[in-house]
């Protein structure tokens, strides 16, 4: 551990213990990050389809994802350029309503998500399943902006939000890992906020 | 289908934790900092890339934030280019208290999307401190003899608080002003007429800014017909648009 800099105090703070290390709290903000322009997609064109190393490959419709039982996150959320933001509260389906439908082979261990553009990100199986995840199109009530990936974006709150796949269109179960967009590109593969998971080779 | 994203730069290379030592340091204007570092052991980077600077407060406090290099590859020593901002727990730091002879933690380089490969042409889009990527590109295109390759516009407030401006109108930028006029260019911001005599074949473009710079730049160039998976986008601000 190096030592401290010269003359850095470091802003007035209490400590809190829902504050990951390296993180502060953006507030009422939410910054817009993304490698890509903004898509227009409507919702009436909208489906996610789960497919892969899956029983039923299956694919919903707006209007057929919105029948599922619906599902919210009340809680935090951390981006891996340091600002987290308490009490959010998204509103749509969890992950594991859409694979008790697909079923997941015994084979399936990592999910690959994909948005409409082409962003791709990996995650563990086990990182998307048991009340971790979700398809979300609401923000507090209402429609998900389309800047923060609307009409629906992948929530998956205990990583990093890159992991969060704005735009989402597909999941895909897979056997073994592959690394998704940020993740070839000097992103770590997992990126648990806690353990600040923020690079390759952390 | 969709075409997947890939990897930016396969293998562009990426350096873990260094020290570097501040060996300059310049405010040429009221809201920005330039430090000259020197990073011990350095992985030269690509134009492009970005830095990570880790601060250290005597309770064990730290606060780290991501920079972009202005210096070209080239370059023995490794430029960023901060803008202060008003509330910034970093940037107020890095503009009012480091000096020369102060030693830094620093990560880098890192990432392989936003970077320049040196042989395709591409098309510059800056808002503001946007452009400090787009000047290590312009500095190692010009080490390497292709500044041809490249085609740049700035968006910026006024001429005063446009970074490295001189070097960007020596390049021959187009530069637009939204607060004031440019020559006989009234105050405005970019428009999609603009951009078209920036257009090349085989083109890649490149967007770098906050939010709303961001987002209507890189609509401006969908609607002219660019392919959205030509498009590379870096946002950056303190906290973007309120939810």
């Amino acid at each position: 551990m190096p030592g401290p800099t010269r003359g850095f105090l470091g802003r007035r703070r209490e400590a809190n213990p829902r504050l990951p290390p390296g993180q502060y709290d953006v507030g009422s903000g939410w910054p817009v990050l993304t490698a890509e322009p903004t898509p227009r997609i409507v919702p009436e064109t909208w489906s996610l389809t789960v497919d892969g190393k899956v029983e039923s490959p299956t694919t919903w419709t707006w209007d057929e994802a919105h029948r599922l039982p619906f599902s919210e996150y009340l809680g935090d959320i951390h981006c891996v350029t340091t600002w987290s933001k308490f009490d959010t509260r998204f509103g749509g389906v969890s992950v594991d309503t859409l694979l008790e439908a697909a079923r997941p082979t015994p084979d399936a261990h990592f999910v690959m998500a994909t948005s409409k553009t082409g962003y791709t990100t990996n995650l563990p199986l086990e990182d998307v399943t048991g009340g971790k995840a979700w398809i979300v199109w609401e923000f507090d009530g209402k429609p998900l902006p389309i800047e923060h990936g609307g009409p629906v974006r992948l929530l998956v709150p205990h990583l990093y939000f890159w992991k969060s796949a704005k735009w989402i269109s597909r999941l895909s179960l897979m056997t073994r890992d592959q690394p998704g967009f940020w993740e070839q590109n000097g992103y770590h593969d997992r990126g648990d906020p806690w353990r600040q998971q923020r690079y390759q080779g952390d | 289908m969709t075409e997947v994203l890939g990897a930016g730069v396969p293998d562009a290379p990426t350096g873990g934790w260094r020290t570097a030592s501040v060996a300059g340091v310049r405010r040429p204007l009221q809201r920005m900092v330039e430090l000259r570092l020197d990073v011990h052991d350095r992985v030269d980077h690509l134009p492009g890339q970005h830095y990570v600077v880790r601060l250290t407060a005597e309770d064990g406090y730290t606060a780290q934030r991501s920079y972009s290099v202005a210096s070209a590859p080239g370059d023995p020593l490794v430029e960023l280019c901060v803008e202060r901002l008003a509330d910034g727990e970093v940037s107020t730091y890095l503009a009012d208290v480091v000096e020369p002879g102060d030693e830094l933690e620093v990560r880098g380089p890192i990432g392989g999307w936003f970077v320049w490969d040196g042989e395709t042409p591409a098309l510059l889009l800056a808002g503001g401190y946007g452009v400090v990527p787009f000047v290590a590109m312009l500095r190692h295109a010009r080490a390497i003899g292709r500044p041809d390759l490249l085609r740049i516009a700035v968006s910026s407030r006024t001429m005063a608080e446009l970074p490295y401006a001189g070097e960007l109108r020596e390049a021959g930028a187009l530069i637009v002003l939204t607060r004031e006029a440019n020559g006989i260019r009234p105050a405005g911001r970019l428009t999609a007429g603009e951009l078209i005599p920036l257009w090349e074949p085989g083109q890649k473009a490149f967007v770098c800014g906050g939010t709303s710079f961001a987002e209507s730049a890189s609509r401006i160039l969908v609607d002219l017909g660019f392919p959205a998976n030509g498009i590379r986008v870096e946002r950056f601000g303190p906290s973007g648009v309120p939810a």
